[in-house]
């Protein structure tokens, strides 16, 4: 296994109180495997991967408990310099914004190009014609003309593409994709998650795709983990999920899809907000806004039940969930 | 904050009911309300390239620091404050080009007398020429402001820096000492501190001014390092693997810079009239060395009888100091994107 995340445990420590954000995360990706992580903001999707890459921000925040494993040795266990050189070089991170995660006085062929010189010690000049290559890779216009621009000179997409090539300029064998095309236009955004799936295919990558779109998930998705207020409630095999849900969140998310065939129908949204994460219901923490909550799921925390061999669902009624599900 | 907002909260949430402060400092009218909102909205989106990519005329390639000296160029407070300093500083390096005679050699048989032929500022209570004493004072002046800037701007922002990045107790212990330099009065922290002070150089006077001006450009810088530190483009090269000396040096000092020289530009020109006035309360530079504040302090003993003594090397130092406050106004407006 490429990339092992066992009962990870992130909290925030703020002046009004501690946040848990992730509470027991467990989740893997191979190589050549796109696992996508599915949840609203404030889930923990995005604390968790930034507790993989390393670059959570520590304090206010701190890692409780759980262990990372990466290639089979615990990533917390190592030291920050270990760590740093592992960032980059064999783990790297697309952000949600381009135009803000690149440096705005520094020209992209530099930036590009500085991968080479702080991981493989290679000349500028040497570092420059790597990155045009890398630029045409990932199918810039006029690279060799463009290295020189700077970041607000280029539109978002091909932005977005320049922190793709970045990150996979030393070929990592791990990339997390932070919502890569939230910040896009609808027609770009295709483009660039084809593009991503591509070169993941290409270099055998395994990649955490971290999102709130379905739309994007579904076609290039191997696997799909569903959180909710720090952890995993449903994680299965992409078309499972979309066949039938066994999580009543997950369903509450796929019935809030606008459908063809629903039109003029009232569109479904899931009633209530999300959870303060200072004050987490106890229980499932799903259960205040849960259709099918009962006694139980007010006092125990349902555990990570075995739907399928590949598949689990955080619900005490998962087959009551399973089997509405299936018969819509 | 677990998570981050996503994008659209953070860039477009300029509901007309809470517009951000900076929009309504550039909104022309104050109740513009959406409508200029809506124009500077445009601006920006109309400053991302949009078009098909890599179609178009090809511009050079912009950073930065070639928008704010293009805009410099047009400024022309920029360049009158430019053209005057630049002036001083070639007179200053070579007094010689404007003026043959020495500052030193006086003749006391002419003290106090007017203008004339060959000495047109006239001669000073000891006979010398205030018009060579003038142009000599330059030198000092400019060296002291020069040498006081680099050192406050160099020590301050190497402290304020360092305590903005890494923050936690240096940062807090830093910052309580900032707080009680700032509440050392400069005139009298110089009478007391330069008044045991002997040496006839100016290096007692710009340690003086370094240390008890470091902290306001440390606060500057430390602020500046916090604000630019969060931007996503440094976490984006710390998830690459930069190191912490990497991401400092490199992604955010040249973002981070900016405040830092507007603040050194227009404490250059009040390290120059700090000069003079400590030199003028006598605890400054002492005679022989030629210095502005030397003369005005002599002359102002006989300002009833011969005023022109004080008004020559008094205009020197006005516009000396109103030139460096001018340009540093104008590198302020180049640097600042909220302005554009």
């Amino acid at each position: 296994m490429l990339l092992e995340v066992r009962d990870l445990q992130v909290e925030f420590r703020t002046r009004d109180g501690v946040a848990k954000a992730v509470n027991g995360v467990n989740y893997s990706v191979d190589e050549g495997q796109t696992l996508a992580v599915l949840g609203e903001s404030g889930s923990g999707k995005s604390v968790t991967a930034q507790a993989v890459m390393g670059i959570l921000d520590m304090p206010p925040g701190k890692i409780t408990g759980g262990e990372i494993l990466f290639k089979g040795k615990d990533l917390l266990k190592y030291k920050e310099e270990e760590r740093r050189k592992v960032r980059g070089a064999e783990m790297a991170m697309i952000f949600q914004d381009a135009l803000s995660s690149l440096n705005p006085v520094i020209s992209v062929g530099d930036q590009l190009g500085e991968m080479f010189i702080v991981h493989r010690g290679m000349s500028r000049k040497d570092a420059r014609a790597k990155a045009v290559e890398l630029m045409e890779h990932v199918r810039i216009p006029g690279a060799k003309e463009r290295v020189r621009d700077y970041p607000h000179q280029f539109s978002g997409g091909m932005r977005q593409r320049i922190m793709i090539a970045m990150a996979l300029a030393l070929e990592p064998s791990l990339i997390i994709a932070d919502e890569p095309t939230t910040a896009l236009d609808v027609t770009v955004q295709a483009q660039v998650m084809d593009l991503l799936a591509e070169l993941q295919r290409e270099l055998n990558m395994g990649l955490i795709l971290i999102t709130h779109d379905l739309g994007v998930v579904a076609d290039v998705a191997d696997k799909i983990a569903v959180m909710y207020a720090g952890r995993i409630v449903e994680e299965a095999p992409v078309h499972d999920i979309y066949k039938a849900p066994a999580h009543p969140y997950t369903k509450g998310l796929l019935d809030s899809i606008p459908r063809l065939d629903q039109k003029g129908q009232e569109l479904y949204a899931i009633k209530g907000l999300p959870p303060n994460l200072m004050h987490i219901p106890p229980g499932c923490a799903f259960n205040p806004r849960c259709p099918m909550a009962q006694d139980i799921c007010r006092s125990e925390v349902p555990p990570l039940a075995e739907v399928d061999a590949d598949r689990g669902s955080a619900c005490f009624f998962w087959r009551e969930c399973l089997d509405d599900s299936s018969r819509n | 904050m677990p998570e981050q907002p996503p994008y659209e909260e953070e860039e477009f949430h300029h509901g007309p009911e809470g517009p951000p402060p900076e929009d309504l400092a550039i909104a022309p009218t104050g109740f513009g309300g959406t409508m200029d909102l809506g124009s500077s909205e445009a601006e920006t989106l109309e400053k991302t390239p949009g078009g098909p990519e890599g179609t178009g005329p090809k511009e050079k390639p912009r950073s930065l620091w070639s928008d704010a000296w293009r805009d410099l160029r047009r400024n022309p407070v920029f360049i009158i404050s430019g053209l005057v300093i630049l002036f001083l500083v070639v007179i200053s390096i070579w007094p010689g080009l404007i003026t043959t005679q020495s500052p030193l050699k006086c003749d006391l048989s002419k003290a106090q007398q007017g203008s004339q032929p060959g000495h047109p500022f006239g001669f000073d209570g000891q006979g010398c020429d205030v018009y060579t004493r003038t142009v000599y004072g330059t030198r000092i002046s400019i060296s002291v402001g020069v040498l006081a800037t680099i050192g406050v701007a160099l020590l301050g922002s190497f402290l304020g820096g360092l305590a903005g990045f890494y923050g936690g107790m240096g940062d807090s212990i830093l910052s309580r000492i900032t707080d009680i330099f700032f509440a050392i009065p400069v005139v009298l922290g110089g009478l007391v501190l330069l008044s045991v002070v002997t040496s006839n150089t100016i290096w007692p006077v710009v340690g003086f001014m370094v240390l008890l001006g470091w902290p306001q450009v440390s606060r500057i810088a430390r602020g500046s390092v916090i604000t630019t530190k969060e931007n996503d483009y440094v976490h984006a090269a710390r998830a690459l693997g930069a190191s912490n000396s990497r991401m400092l040096l490199r992604h955010i000092t040249p973002n981070a810079v900016a405040p830092v020289i507007v603040v050194a530009t227009i404490a250059l020109g009040t390290y120059i009239s700090l000069e003079a006035t400590l030199s003028y309360l006598g605890v400054g530079l002492k005679p022989p060395t030629v210095s502005w504040g030397i003369d005005i302090s002599s002359a102002s003993a006989y300002i009833r009888q011969a005023p022109h003594m004080l008004l020559w090397p008094a205009g020197a130092l006005a516009i000396t100091v109103l030139a460096f406050i001018m340009l540093g106004d104008a590198v302020r407006d180049a640097l600042d994107p909220k302005l554009r």
